[in-house]
C-alpha cells in the first residue's frame, strides 16, 4: 500500500544513531563528574544529612556546705529546643510555638536569629524546664511542628526564697558579650554558665563536660540509629565554708531588713555565713529567661542583686574607731590619754559634735577604754588630731581598707582610704586638715564593705593576723582557677597588751554601761563595736527637714567576735537606715549566739527546727489531681539527711 | 502471509535487554520502597509488565498497515480524551491530568496519545512523495502534533507535553527538513522563547527550570529534590554505597519513580549507572537497526518515532539527575514505577516487533 517507496536516507539514520551516542556520552559524563571526580565532596554530604551530633548535657557540679550537706542541686527536666535542618520556616511557625510554649513569638525570632551563624545540625534552646502542660503541646505537634524537640537536661536548684542567693549565684545561658571576652571564647552559645557568685567564680569546676551522641537521622530528623556516644563528663561537686546553720540563723537575723551580714573564722578566713538583703531568687533567673524577667530584677531601685556583703562600700561610722584605737595605741598616743566630753569640741576652727548630745548628756573624762564601749566621738577626734591622716591611713590600709579582700568572689568592690595622697590623685586637691577629724570617726570620704570589716576587726582581734577571706576550700579546688591576688595570710605586728586592751573594751560594749547592753549574751564571751553612719551631712539633713530625717536614716554597724581572746567567728553586720548601732548589733548577737549553741551542740532557739525549703520550680496537677512539683527538696537543719529529689518531670525516670 | 509472522521473527535479543532494564528496575523499587508507606510497589510494577508483555504481542499481531489505515480515528479519539481530561479530569497536585477508570484505576491519557501521535506522524511523512518538504508540510506536521501538545500543556503538565516534540523532531528530520527550514524554525523558536518564558509558563515551572542551575540557591525549596538527587548520586562513588543513606532515609525524594535512577546510582555506583546506560544505548541501537531493515517508509517512521520518545525521556531523567537537567516529572521508561509509563512502553517496543516481523513482506 504504502509500498511505493524510496527507503529513507541511510544517512540521516546514522546521524540519529551519533546523536544517540553524544547524548548518552553526555550523560556518562555527569555521571563520571559526579561520582568519580566530586564523590569525595557528595559523600561528605550525604553523610551531613544523615548524621547528627546530639548533645548529652552534663550536670553541673552540686555544692555543698562545709559539713557536706546540699545548698544548690540539679534535677532533671525536659529542655524544648527548635531543630534547623528541617526545610520549614521557623519564623511562622513563631506564633504557635508562642503560644504552646507560653513564649513570646518575637523572643523566638529573636533567638533563631541569634543562633543563625551556628551550623545547622546544632539546636535551638528555646525553654528550660518545661510543664508538663508544655511536653503535652510539643508532644501533640510532632506533625505540625516538626522542628521542635525536646532534649533532656539537668536544670539547677537553688534554695527559695532567696536563701543565700548572693554567695552560690546563679546560672544563665553565655550572653553574645560574654563569648566576646577572652576567658569565654571557648564556650558555645547556649552553654548555660555561672553568672554569678559561686557559679560564676567556680564555673569551670562546677560545669562539666557536655558530651555527644552521633545518631543516623532520616530527612524528618528522625533518629534511626547511634553510631557512637561521648559520654558526659558531671561537673565536680564544690564544697563551702559555709554553715547551713549559721547561715540560716543569719538569714533569719536579717529577714525584712536591708543590710548584710558576714561571718568568718579569723583563724582561717573561711567565710561561715553570708547574707545580703534584699534578695532575689535565683531559681526565677536561672537558665534561659525572658528580657522581661531580666529587665524587671535589673531596674528594682533596691538592687536586689547586689551583694552587699562584698558591694557596698558605705561610711563604717564608728566601727573605725578600732582601727583607730589600735592606730592610737601602737603609735603610743592613746594609752594614757584622757579627753573630757562636753558633748563636742572645736578643731580647726570648726565645731565637731559628740553623738551624745542628741540623748541632752555628755560623756565627761573619757580614756581609750571608754571611749570604745561608750563610743564617745570627742576622743577619737582628739586622737585622729594627734595622729594625722597619714599615720590613720598607714593603719587602715594595713588592715586592707580601701583594697579588695581577695574574697573568691566575683565583683568585690575596693571601699575608700582616704589620704594626702589619695585626695590629690582623685580629686587634685589638698587635704584639709578638718577632714581627719570626720575619718577619725570613719565619717567623711572613708568607704567600707562589710566584708572587710569583718577582716579587719577579725584580724585585731586576733593578735594582727590578717587573713584573706574565702568561701571554698582551697585545697578541694582544681588547679586551673586563679590564684587570689591577696595573700593568704598577712602579719601586722601588734603588741598583745595593744589588742587585749582593745577587745576588752569591746567587750564592755555589750555589757552594762555599752553601746549595745541589749545585746550581751549570757555565759558567751562576746566583744564587739557598734557604728552608724549618716549617709548625707548633718547640715544637709537638717536643710531637708523631717523628709530628709526619714529617707536618709543613719546606717547601722556592727562587728564582733567570739570569744575575746583567739576568737573563733568575727560578724560584720549592715544595717542599712538601721539608724543604731546597737539594732545592728542585736542581728550579730543572734548569729553570735546560734554559733556557739551550735558549738555546745545545744539545740539552738534561733535556727531549731527549720527546715529550708528548696526548689519546686513549677507545681502541677497531673491526671489523677495529685500536686507534682518540678525539682523540690528540703534542707533539714542540723541532720545531714535530707529528704529525696521529688519527681522532676513526668515521664522521666 | 500468515507464514511471514512468526515467533522467529520477534526481536529475542531486543527482549532480552528491555527485560534486563525492567528487572534491575523492579529490583530498584524494591530496594528503595522498603520499610516506606510504599513497600510492595515492586509487586504492582511485576503486574504491570507482564500486562504490558501481553500487550505487546497483541499489538504485535495486528499489522501496522491496518493500524495506519485507521490512524486518523485514533487520532480523533486521543484529542477527544484529551478534552475528556480537561473537563471530567481527576484534579491532583494542582493540575488536572487524570482519569478515574471504572475499575478505580488512574490512568493518564497523555501516554496512548503518545504512541497515535507516532503512528499518525509516521503516516503523514510516509506519504510524502517529495524528498523535501515544502513549508506547507512543515505546517501540517506541526499541527498534528502542536494540537494534543497545546492541551496538556493546559493541565498544566510541561513534562508530557515536550515529550511530544521528540516525534515531530523525528519525522521532520528523515523525512527531509531543509536546513534552510531548520534554521527558520529555530530562530523562530528562539524569538518565541521569552514570550513562553513569561506568559505562557506559571512561576513555578519558571522556579523548577532554572533552580537545576544553581541548586544551592534554595536548597529546602525547589532546589531540594535537585540537591538530594546530586548528593545520592555523587555519594555512590565509583562502586556504589552499600547504605544507600540518601535512598533509605528518605532525603531523595520519590525514588522508585522520577527519581529511581539516582536511587540506582547511588546504590550502583558509577559502574552499575554506566552499566544501565550502555543497556539502553544497546536497546536505542538495536531500535535503530530494526528501523533500517523496515518493509516500508511508513514502517522506519514508527520505529524511530519509538527511538525519539525514548532518547528523550533518557536525555531528560538521567540529565536531570545528574544536574544537566531541569526538574520536569518525566520517569525513566522500563525502571521507574508506573502503570501508564510501563504500558506505553511496551505498546511502542509491540509496534516496533509488529514492523520488525513484516520486514519480509515485500
Amino acid at each position: 500500500m504504502f509500498g511505493r517507496d524510496e527507503k529513507l536516507s541511510p544517512i540521516r539514520l546514522t546521524a540519529v544513531q551519533y546523536i544517540i551516542l553524544a547524548i548518552f556520552l553526555l550523560l556518562a559524563y555527569g555521571l563520571w563528574r559526579l561520582q568519580v571526580v566530586q564523590s569525595g565532596f557528595y559523600s561528605a554530604a550525604a553523610e551531613k544529612n544523615r548524621v547528627r551530633d546530639v548533645p548529652i548535657l552534663a550536670p553541673r557540679g552540686r555544692i555543698l556546705d562545709r559539713e557536706g550537706r546540699t545548698i544548690v542541686d540539679n534535677y532533671p527536666s525536659f529542655t524544648a529546643l527548635l531543630l534547623r535542618d528541617s526545610s520549614r520556616d521557623i519564623s511562622t511557625d513563631a506564633e504557635l510555638i508562642g503560644q504552646g510554649l507560653n513564649m513570646d513569638a518575637d523572643d523566638i525570632r529573636e533567638r533563631v536569629r541569634k543562633f543563625a551563624s551556628l551550623p545547622q545540625y546544632q539546636p535551638i534552646y528555646l525553654k528550660d524546664d518545661i510543664t508538663p502542660d508544655e511536653l503535652a503541646f510539643i508532644e501533640a505537634h510532632r506533625n505540625e511542628l516538626p522542628e521542635l524537640d525536646t532534649i533532656m537536661s539537668h536544670r539547677r536548684l537553688y534554695p527559695r526564697n532567696g536563701f543565700i542567693a548572693h554567695l552560690v549565684g546563679y546560672v544563665g545561658e553565655v550572653s553574645e558579650d560574654m563569648l566576646n571576652l577572652p576567658q569565654w571564647e571557648f564556650y558555645n552559645p547556649g552553654d548555660v554558665v555561672g553568672k554569678s557568685g559561686i557559679e560564676l567564680q567556680y564555673n569551670q569546676s562546677l560545669m562539666g563536660k557536655n558530651g555527644s551522641r552521633q545518631v543516623v537521622v532520616n530527612s524528618h530528623g528522625k533518629e534511626m540509629g547511634q553510631l557512637e556516644e561521648i559520654p558526659a563528663e558531671p561537673g565536680k561537686p564544690l564544697k563551702l565554708t559555709i554553715d547551713i546553720d549559721l547561715q540560716i540563723a543569719a538569714e533569719q537575723a536579717l529577714e525584712g531588713k536591708n543590710g548584710a551580714i558576714v561571718a568568718m573564722d579569723p583563724r582561717t578566713g573561711e567565710i561561715l555565713a553570708m547574707v545580703s538583703r534584699p534578695t532575689y531568687d535565683p531559681n526565677a533567673l536561672a537558665g534561659r529567661i525572658s528580657k522581661t524577667t531580666w529587665a524587671k530584677v535589673t531596674n528594682d531601685p533596691d538592687h536586689p542583686l547586689l551583694n552587699k556583703a562584698i558591694q557596698a562600700q558605705l561610711a563604717p561610722g564608728s566601727v573605725f574607731k578600732i582601727i583607730m584605737a589600735t592606730a592610737g595605741l601602737q603609735e603610743g598616743i592613746a594609752k594614757d590619754m584622757k579627753v573630757t566630753c562636753n558633748g563636742g569640741a572645736n578643731f580647726y576652727g570648726r565645731y565637731f559634735k559628740c553623738w551624745v548630745v542628741a540623748e541632752h548628756r555628755v560623756h565627761g573624762v573619757v580614756d581609750l577604754t571608754k571611749a570604745i564601749y561608750q563610743s564617745c566621738d570627742v576622743f577619737f577626734y582628739s586622737l585622729a588630731e594627734k595622729l594625722g591622716i597619714e599615720r590613720i591611713a598607714k593603719y587602715a590600709t594595713m588592715f586592707g581598707m580601701g583594697q579588695k579582700t581577695g574574697v573568691d568572689l566575683p565583683q568585690e568592690v575596693t571601699g575608700v582610704m582616704p589620704s594626702e595622697e589619695w585626695k590629690i590623685r582623685n580629686y587634685k586637691q589638698k587635704w584639709y586638715a578638718g577632714e581627719t577629724i570626720s575619718v577619725g570617726i570613719g565619717q567623711g570620704a572613708i568607704a567600707a564593705t562589710p566584708i572587710q570589716l569583718a577582716r579587719a576587726i577579725g584580724a585585731i582581734a586576733s593578735g594582727g593576723i590578717l587573713r584573706r577571706p574565702h568561701v571554698a576550700f582551697p585545697t578541694d579546688l582544681p588547679n586551673n582557677v586563679v590564684p587570689a591576688a591577696v595573700a593568704d595570710e598577712q602579719r601586722i605586728p601588734i603588741d598583745p597588751k595593744n589588742w587585749e586592751i582593745i577587745t576588752d573594751a569591746m567587750a564592755d560594749v555589750v555589757n552594762p554601761g555599752g553601746t549595745a547592753a541589749m545585746s550581751h549574751l549570757q555565759g558567751i564571751d562576746f566583744a564587739g563595736k557598734t557604728g552608724s553612719a549618716q549617709t548625707i551631712s548633718n547640715v544637709l539633713k537638717a536643710k531637708m527637714g523631717a523628709m530628709g530625717k526619714a529617707k536618709f536614716k543613719d546606717n547601722g554597724w556592727f562587728a564582733g567576735v567570739e570569744p575575746r581572746r583567739n576568737p573563733e567567728i568575727v560578724v560584720a553586720v549592715l544595717l542599712e537606715e538601721g539608724e543604731h548601732g546597737y539594732l545592728a548589733a542585736r542581728v550579730g548577737a543572734q548569729v553570735i549566739k546560734s554559733y556557739v549553741e551550735k558549738q555546745h551542740r545545744v539545740p539552738s532557739k534561733i535556727a531549731q527546727n527549720q527546715k529550708v525549703d528548696v526548689g519546686a520550680v513549677w507545681t502541677a496537677a497531673d491526671a489523677d489531681d495529685e500536686t507534682l512539683k518540678g525539682g523540690h527538696f528540703v534542707l533539714d537543719v542540723m541532720k545531714s539527711k535530707r529528704a529525696p529529689l521529688a519527681v522532676a518531670a513526668p515521664g522521666l525516670q | 502471509m500468515s507464514r511471514y509472522i512468526s515467533f522467529r521473527d520477534f526481536d529475542w535479543l531486543l527482549m532480552v535487554f528491555v527485560l534486563l532494564i525492567c528487572g534491575l528496575g523492579v529490583m530498584e523499587i524494591h530496594s528503595a520502597t522498603e520499610h516506606t508507606k510504599f513497600a510492595g510497589s515492586h509487586i504492582k510494577q511485576l503486574y504491570w509488565i507482564a500486562a504490558g508483555i501481553g500487550g505487546m504481542f497483541m499489538v504485535s499481531f495486528l499489522n501496522y498497515q491496518i493500524l495506519l489505515d485507521r490512524v486518523h480515528w485514533m487520532y480523533v479519539a486521543s484529542v477527544a480524551s484529551l478534552l475528556s481530561v480537561m473537563v471530567f479530569g481527576h484534579k491532583y497536585l494542582g493540575a488536572r491530568r487524570w482519569v478515574k477508570l471504572p475499575g478505580g484505576q488512574h490512568f493518564q491519557p497523555s501516554e496512548w496519545v503518545k504512541l497515535i501521535l507516532i503512528l499518525a506522524v509516521a503516516k503523514y511523512f510516509a506519504s510524502l512523495q517529495q524528498r523535501e518538504l515544502t513549508w506547507s508540510d512543515f505546517i501540517k506536521a506541526g499541527a498534528i502534533v502542536g494540537i494534543p501538545m497545546l492541551m496538556v500543556l493546559t493541565q498544566p503538565d510541561l513534562g508530557t507535553a515536550l515529550t511530544f516534540l521528540p516525534i515531530a523532531i523525528m519525522g521532520l528530520f528523515l523525512g527531509g527538513l531543509k536546513w534552510k527550514q531548520a534554521a527558520a524554525v529555530l530562530l523562530l523558536g528562539g524569538l518565541m522563547l521569552p514570550v513562553a518564558w513569561f506568559k505562557v509558563l506559571k512561576p513555578y515551572q519558571r522556579e523548577r527550570l532554572t533552580s537545576f542551575m544553581n541548586p544551592d540557591a534554595d536548597s529546602h525549596g525547589s532546589g531540594y529534590q535537585v540537591n538530594q538527587s546530586l548528593i545520592a548520586v555523587g555519594s555512590g562513588g565509583i562502586w556504589g554505597s552499600s547504605e544507600g543513606s540518601q535512598t533509605h532515609l528518605s532525603f531523595l525524594p520519590i525514588p522508585q519513580t522520577d527519581f529511581i535512577f539516582a536511587a540506582f546510582a547511588e546504590e550502583h555506583g558509577f559502574v552499575g549507572a554506566l552499566g544501565v546506560l550502555l543497556l539502553y544505548f544497546v536497546v536505542l541501537m538495536r531500535l535503530t537497526q530494526n528501523a533500517q531493515t523496515a518493509p516500508d517508509r511508513a514502517g522506519t517512521f514508527i520505529v524511530m518515532g519509538v527511538v525519539a520518545v525514548l532518547s528523550f525521556h533518557i536525555l531528560v531523567n538521567v540529565g536531570m539527575v545528574v544536574g544537566f537537567m531541569p526538574v520536569t516529572g518525566i520517569p525513566l521508561p522500563l525502571m521507574s514505577y508506573g502503570g501508564s509509563s510501563v504500558l506505553f512502553m511496551f505498546l511502542a517496543l509491540g509496534m516496533v516487533m509488529n514492523v520488525r516481523m513484516r520486514r519480509f513482506v515485500n
